[in-house]
């Protein structure tokens, strides 16, 4: 690992359903299969809307649709706001999706991390302990 | 199945187990005999932290003599540190998700 300071983390998930775009965009539009997905929303599909997507751990993430072009793209914020800046997140997600021959190609791609973020969460010697911790209080309340 | 990381939460989630684990980290090696002495507990029960510490893949132990020698393997550490890779999984369990949901739309 050898990124400068600037840099930005991301994450590509990629998938292919045997189903149309119009019912893939669906799932990801409208609160109702949203939560049964992802997470509990007051999800609106608008430019601008923001929103809270709440976790079963109880964490709350801070959202805003960014853009939106049905049934082939969205992006919105995916924000934790933490006192302690290493948890302190600011990030983007964009679905992509794709027509094929076969159903709809999805594409998701959360980028924005900043590096003492990653710090906070990957392999430095300080990092593991507040991820455990983390971790410890998410299990504690998962019951 | 537990998962790796179900695992090495289990073995860290013990303070005085992290805190040897911590040590062996910080210091290198050392024996049972030097981490007792600063442990706060008995030569046995640091014997069994030890035990279980090695079982999780995070400590090594080296024969020395009639001395054992401990070090830390902090690369065993990797999935819990491995944060693309935990992001990742986040992704493609709610996507497993996504799918059986439109696969349920169906109906």
């Amino acid at each position: 690992m050898n990124e400068t300071a600037n840099e930005t983390l991301s994450v590509t998930v990629e998938r292919e359903f045997p189903h149309p775009p119009g019912k893939v965009w669906r799932a990801l539009t409208q609160p109702h299969l949203i939560e049964e997905w992802l997470m509990k929303n007051d999800f609106k599909p608008a430019v601008g809307h923001r929103f809270n997507l709440r976790g079963e751990w109880g964490g709350v993430l801070d959202c805003e649709v960014l853009a939106m072009e049905p049934e082939k793209s969205l992006s919105y914020n995916w924000n934790f706001t933490h006192e302690d800046a290493a948890y302190d997140l600011r990030s983007v997600v964009v679905f992509t999706l794709t027509p094929t021959s076969g159903g709809t190609h999805l594409r998701m791609e959360q980028s924005g991390f900043r590096p003492d973020q990653k710090q906070a969460y990957g392999g430095a010697k300080v990092g593991w302990r507040d991820f455990l911790t983390k971790l410890e209080e998410v299990l504690a309340r998962a019951g | 199945m537990a998962e790796p990381q179900d695992i090495l939460f289990r073995t860290l989630a013990d303070p005085t187990r992290r805190a040897i684990f911590e040590r062996l980290c910080r210091e290198g090696e050392q024996t049972v005999v030097a981490l007792t002495a600063r442990a706060g507990v008995s030569q046995p029960a640091v014997s069994k932290h030890l035990g279980i510490l090695k079982q999780a893949g995070l400590v090594h132990d080296r024969h020395e003599g009639r001395q054992t020698h401990y070090s830390a393997e902090p690369r065993a550490l990797a999935p819990l540190t491995d944060w693309t890779n935990q992001l990742t999984g986040f992704w493609e369990r709610r996507f497993d998700d996504l799918e059986n949901l439109i696969t349920r739309m169906d109906r």
